[in-house]
């Protein structure tokens, strides 16, 4: 008789996980997964590339539903899980749908933060999320010409580049100085910014979004300054927050997300949690690379083979947002205790910065070359000393392979 | 295209006088070749006759007239130089005026230059710069012979069975004579050669025994010498008794140094050295001893050439095949300068001012009464007038004395303060043009067309094969439009060279019936045709030697009133300044490889840039410690008389307490690099010849704030900095630059050095004080520019190269302020052979792959050393130290 695995989060975290799982205990669980939205598993990262028309929906699909059937998998689309029972180990879902589980994993992903301003609740005000939110977009694109985006992150810059590639005439605003800030530095953003303003897309940099204005569909936004800008398409790109809502529900340790310890187990028995719900040792996770590694230690524990532990290590981000190449990773900012190597190649849309404390690289910032990227990743990794290399670092490892 | 021509005719340069055939081509390039048929060189030539064709372009040339800045019509100046000095000489006297000339003039220019001053003027205050370079070698010979004569040829080195080479870089200064050593040596291999140099040269590649005597101690060995022949009975006491006098008090004057141990004390060497040296000296009969500079430009100058004929005469090995004290000149007609007596103390044709028959002989055949009576003040002597106002009117044909002078900043002063200064050059802007009131165009090699004579007394006809640009004129047209402005008209209305060389030649003949070495008597009267045919010929030509004279003085009588030959006894001094507390070190000087004199022709070629760049110091790695200097790094070297900077080159050749620098650069090349601005401004009592190879100095690491270069595709107008060097590169232009004060804005800086326009990378590093930044311009690179703490910079090969790519690859331009391709890509280094273009590494690589073991196979494998061998010693060096 097969334990129950309960998969709460159709999403790329948890699917991995079974993915993981299905490797190395093919036949320990009956495995139940419920998801909120009506698809199969879909690469969400790829949802960019499907809103600017390099693919096609179909193509991003991971796991079709003829997998789940193949795979023994009892999928429930369209059904959000509103309840847990720890005590008698059921899931419940909106519909009542009840589901009991041996091991349970969440992996609710995350919910994008809407403003909590007047009229965010407004026809043709959006976020950027789901293969739902993109078929919006295109077909918005097709009757209607003035978009907005709030929020000039990483979503909110492919989100612009894609409705500008739909036809649509984008500004986007952003309350700092700094566009993609998380993994960009002033310089970088500013050429960034330069780059897609030559491709057509407005920029409003320090503006604070104060009211989005409209009968029952949206027609401007204000701003605090009290300018206004007309608007038949607001997508908002504010960022994101772990989706802790079932959890928290359901009396499960939560702070800023799901907490969980190194074997991604919660406080709760049996419970387990990964990817971009979890709080793992006061960190939150937004990129894919950490959820995989989440997904592997996760499945490990869920076969029994008590063995890895997830250790968040420093991470590095390696973009290619609207077709530009970006590497970031550490501390690409400095301060006054570290020195900057940087090369510039304006004509050729390339930047390096390289941030180094007494000969040790401490942040690194590549835009439009970042072929040097995982190199210079090491180094900061490995703590090199790389005095004897200083010279001539910022043009890459060839000139070190030699010596 | 039709078929270029070719004109024979002959190299601009050293002494040697090779023979060179120049093409004119279609696109106004010249193709250069050496004359086969040439005596002097039979078809070879070193690297800077090679390099001839890069010369001949008008950049900085002198096209027009000009009086205080402004062009004028030659009318106009010739009158205005006329009216100058006639005005100083009638308000002063002849005295007060000066022609500073060139052995780079032609014989005929010379020959009315020197008629003008002495004959018409009236004043012997007529001097060349082969005063720097000879004199003390014609005050030498004319104490021992009675006459300036240069008694060798060539072949005597090729027929020796002993050649001593004495104060010379042969393989360097004069590349086609070592060229026919090194070949004589390889057809004879009992060939000895002995080097004697403080410093270990190129030269002394070839050499079977290098003596690295200390500085000024010539006359100390040559006196052993002589000591030692007569102590082992080699004198030749009937030769001594029937055609020579003085060998006892010259025996008894250097007496002192009948013992090798104190020769070896007083001169620094090891005793068994010396011996060897003496020993070959006493058994070989067929010994030339090849002097030069070195000999020459000390203050015991004329003892040295002396001291050298001493031991020729007192062995009778003069005047016979394979045998001679032979002086090799520095310039292409010091000789010709020589010959028609264009130093101060000469008067005509290798006559005297203060012998009154030569006088009254020259008075009547130029008919004047106004010949001078005195010696005029020889180069020193006439700059130090001008400075004291003595000279208040000088005209300055062909030279450079603001660089080549001892003391030259005193020489600039004087100049300054000059109420009339003319020049006639070919450059438009030297470091002596900038003082001139008057600037006159002259045609330069290639335009104009007369006889030189080379160092074996050889007469040849260099030719013109361009036309003259601008205005230019041949100096012997400019002499004679100014003499008739003051009235000798008939004395000067030569219609052609040709016309001037008949007279000449009539001087030389004039009443000599073989009482004058020199005598041109069979030409005196040449028809142009002739002239204008004239093959190569060595002086005298007359009845007796209707087709020339290879050997002087085989009927053993000489030209002093007894016909016998003086041996000269000599006390040894030491040079006039010694090293002191303050000034401890002995600074050398002298040519490199590629460089000729001031640069204004060959720093024109990329080819002969590149061997050695930039102002140098050769240190020897033990003071370099001492006075904490680093290789490749720059340093400050002082004396009492002014301070330079240098890049250091630390070389085991150099003797420890001596350093050397070359004569070459000056302010139009690079900043603070004239070394005559620091070298002692005395001369050799007799002939009047400077110090210039020693004078005390001391030296001391130059600290910037940075060091820094600069690449570009075009000339560049630089912000001034501390430190610049300015070379002419294939394609490029490259400064090598250093900086007391910090740049606070990088990028401003290089922007004002480069200009703002095109696309500009750049590279920075705040912390290591580091800035690149490189210009690309219709994706070509236009220019980088490199800042640094240090000397330690990228090499500056690889990006040199890359002004040749039609358009910067992609990998060139990621790479480009790495300095480096990166990987194991390639970089050739610093370039060794001019004539192919080969570096260093380039060739250390061919070695260390085990393909190139010897010198052939490098030239099979590279090319490099195949054409005109001069770096051929680098070679071996690499293959030796491999």
């Amino acid at each position: 008789m097969k334990e129950k695995l309960v998969l709460i989060g159709n999403g790329m975290a948890g699917m991995r996980t079974v993915d993981e799982l299905l490797k190395v205990a093919p036949d320990k669980y009956d495995i139940t997964v419920f998801g909120a939205e009506p698809h199969g598993n879909y690469n969400r990262i790829m949802l960019s590339p499907v809103l600017a028309g390099d693919k096609k929906i179909d193509e991003i699909i991971i796991h079709d539903l003829q997998w789940y059937q193949d795979n023994e998998i009892t999928l429930f689309t369209g059904k959000t899980v509103v309840k847990i029972d720890s005590r008698q180990q059921q899931v419940i879902a909106e519909d009542g749908t009840r589901a009991s589980y041996d091991k349970l994993l969440i992996a609710t992903g995350s919910v994008p933060f809407m403003l909590p301003i007047p009229g965010n609740e407004l026809d043709g005000v959006i976020s950027f999320r789901d293969i739902n939110d993109v078929t919006t977009m295109i077909e918005t694109a097709k009757t209607h010409k003035k978009a907005v985006v709030i929020g000039g992150g990483l979503l909110g810059l492919e989100a612009a580049n894609g409705l500008m590639i739909q036809g649509m005439d984008v500004t986007v605003v952003h309350r700092g100085y700094i566009l993609m800030n998380m993994q960009l530095d002033q310089t970088a953003s500013d050429m960034m910014r330069s780059e897609l303003e030559h491709k057509g897309i407005h920029f409003l940099m320090d503006y604070d979004t104060a009211e989005f204005i409209g009968q029952d569909r949206v027609e401007k936004v204000r701003f605090k300054d009290g300018s206004e800008i007309d608007a038949d398409l607001v997508v908002v790109a504010a960022g994101i927050r772990p989706n802790i809502a079932v959890a928290e529900a359901s009396d499960i340790q939560c702070e800023r997300g799901i907490l969980v310890d190194d074997t991604l187990k919660t406080f709760s028995p049996n419970i387990y949690a990964v990817g971009e719900c979890v709080q793992h040792r006061n960190q939150t996770f937004g990129l894919v690379a950490p959820l995989y590694e989440q997904a592997k230690v996760c499945a490990n524990h869920l076969a029994n083979m008590a063995q890895a532990k997830y250790i968040s290590s420093a991470t590095s981000t390696k973009l290619k947002v609207t077709g530009i190449n970006l590497f970031s990773a550490g501390d690409f900012n400095g301060d006054k205790t570290t020195e900057a190597l940087i090369f510039k190649d304006p004509a050729k849309h390339i930047y390096k910065k390289i941030v180094v404390r007494d000969n040790v690289v401490v942040g690194v910032v590549l835009y439009g070359d970042t072929i040097d990227g995982n190199w210079y990743f090491s180094l900061l990794t490995e703590q090199t000393d790389i005095a004897d290399m200083r010279e001539t670092l910022v043009f890459g490892k060839h000139h070190h392979d030699a010596a | 295209m039709t078929k270029a021509q070719t004109i024979s005719t002959t190299c601009p340069y050293c002494g040697v006088g090779c023979g060179v055939l120049a093409s004119p081509q279609q696109d106004g390039s010249v193709l250069i070749k050496g004359d086969k048929t040439h005596p002097a060189n039979f078809g070879r030539l070193c690297s800077k006759g090679s390099a001839l064709g890069d010369t001949v372009s008008l950049d900085n040339r002198l096209l027009y007239p000009s009086i205080a800045g402004e062009r004028v019509t030659w009318d106009e100046a010739l009158d205005k130089v006329a009216d100058g000095f006639k005005k100083v000489i009638d308000q002063y006297g002849p005295d007060s005026v000066a022609f500073y000339v060139s052995g780079q003039l032609l014989t005929e220019d010379y020959y009315v230059a020197n008629k003008l001053m002495k004959g018409f003027i009236g004043s012997a205050n007529i001097d060349t710069n082969s005063r720097l370079c000879m004199s003390s070698a014609v005050a030498g010979y004319k104490r021992a012979f009675g006459s300036d004569s240069v008694p060798c040829s060539y072949e005597d080195l090729e027929t020796a069975d002993l050649i001593v080479i004495e104060g010379s870089n042969t393989a360097w200064c004069h590349p086609v004579v070592f060229q026919r050593i090194n070949q004589a040596r390889k057809n004879n291999p009992d060939l000895k050669i002995v080097v004697i140099d403080p410093r270990k040269t190129a030269t002394c590649d070839i050499a079977d025994l290098h003596l690295p005597l200390k500085s000024g101690t010539d006359t100390v060995l040559f006196g052993g010498l002589l000591q030692y022949l007569s102590q082992h009975n080699i004198i030749d006491n009937e030769y001594v008794a029937n055609y020579t006098e003085g060998l006892f008090e010259a025996l008894t004057a250097s007496q002192a140094l009948a013992s090798i141990e104190h020769v070896a004390e007083k001169c620094g060497l090891a005793a068994d050295d010396i011996a060897t040296f003496y020993g070959l000296f006493a058994k070989t009969e067929k010994v030339v001893t090849l002097y030069s500079q070195g000999v020459n430009q000390s203050s015991s100058g004329t003892d040295n050439s002396n001291s050298i004929i001493n031991c020729h005469l007192a062995t009778g090995r003069i005047g016979k095949p394979a045998m001679g004290p032979f002086s090799i000149t520095g310039q292409p007609n010091a000789m010709g300068g020589r010959e028609v007596g264009g130093l101060a103390n000469q008067l005509a044709a290798h006559m005297d001012i203060d012998n009154p028959e030569h006088h009254d002989l020259v008075s009547r055949f130029w008919q004047t009464d106004r010949l001078a009576k005195e010696n005029g003040a020889k180069a020193v002597d006439m700059f130090n007038d001008v400075a004291g106002g003595k000279i208040k009117a000088i005209w300055v044909m062909a030279t450079n004395p603001a660089v080549s002078l001892p003391d030259a900043n005193k020489v600039r002063d004087a100049l300054k303060s000059c109420e009339l200064v003319v020049v006639s050059d070919c450059e438009l802007n030297t470091d002596t043009t900038q003082f001139a009131d008057v600037l006159l165009p002259a045609a330069g090699w290639g335009e104009k067309d007369g006889t030189v004579t080379n160092s074996e007394r050889r007469i040849s006809h260099q030719r013109a094969f361009l036309p003259a640009p601008g205005q230019a004129k041949p100096d012997w047209w400019i002499i004679n439009q100014v003499a008739q402005r003051l009235g000798f008209d008939e004395q000067f209305n030569h219609q052609s060279q040709a016309d001037i060389f008949r007279e000449h030649a009539a001087l030389s003949a004039f009443e000599n019936d073989g009482v004058r070495d020199f005598d041109l008597s069979a030409m005196a009267d040449i028809s142009d045709d002739a002239y204008d045919q004239l093959e190569p010929i060595q002086w005298p030509v007359n009845k007796d030697y209707p087709n020339g004279c290879q050997r002087l003085f085989t009927d053993n009588r000489f030209f002093t009133a007894n016909a016998k030959a003086k041996i000269i006894p000599i006390t040894v001094h030491a040079p006039i300044n010694s090293p002191s507390e303050q000034y401890p070190l002995i600074l050398n000087t002298g040519r490199i490889r590629d460089q000729w004199h001031t640069m204004t022709r060959t720093a024109r070629s990329a080819k002969l840039n590149g061997h050695i760049p930039e102002p140098i110091v050769e240190v020897d790695p033990q003071d370099a410690i001492q006075w904490q200097i680093e290789d490749n790094a720059l340093a400050r070297i002082e004396s009492e008389w002014g301070s330079m900077l240098a890049r250091v080159q630390l070389s085991s050749g150099q003797q420890q307490g001596n350093v050397f620098v070359p004569m070459h650069w000056n302010e139009q090349f690079a900043a603070r690099s004239c070394v005559d601005t620091i070298v002692n401004p005395v001369v050799d009592s007799i002939s009047g010849q400077p110090e210039s190879k020693h004078t005390p100095v001391k030296i001391a690491p130059y600290q910037p704030h940075w060091y820094g270069f600069i690449l570009s595709r075009v000339p560049l107008v630089l912000t001034q900095s501390h430190y610049w060097v300015r070379i002419k590169g294939e394609q490029f232009w490259r400064y090598e630059l250093a900086g007391e004060d910090k740049i606070t804005d990088y990028t401003t800086w290089a922007q004002s050095q480069l200009g703002v326009d095109g696309e500009w990378l750049e590279f920075s590093d705040s912390g290591a004080q580091r800035y690149r930044a490189g210009k690309v311009v219709n994706n070509q690179l236009e220019s980088v520019v490199f800042v640094g703490p240090s000397h330690e910079l990228p090499t500056r090969s690889w990006l040199s190269q890359l002004f040749s790519e039609v358009s910067l690859s992609d990998e060139s331009r990621k790479n480009l302020l790495a300095g480096s391709p990166g990987g194991d890509q390639p970089d050739v280094g610093a370039l060794v052979c001019a004539c192919f273009g080969i570096g260093e590494n380039t060739i250390k690589d061919a070695i260390a792959c085990g393909k190139a073991k010897s010198v052939e196979d490098i030239g099979k494998l590279l090319k490099a050393g195949t054409n005109c061998g001069s770096c051929i010693p680098e070679l071996k060096n690499f293959l030796i130290s491999k």
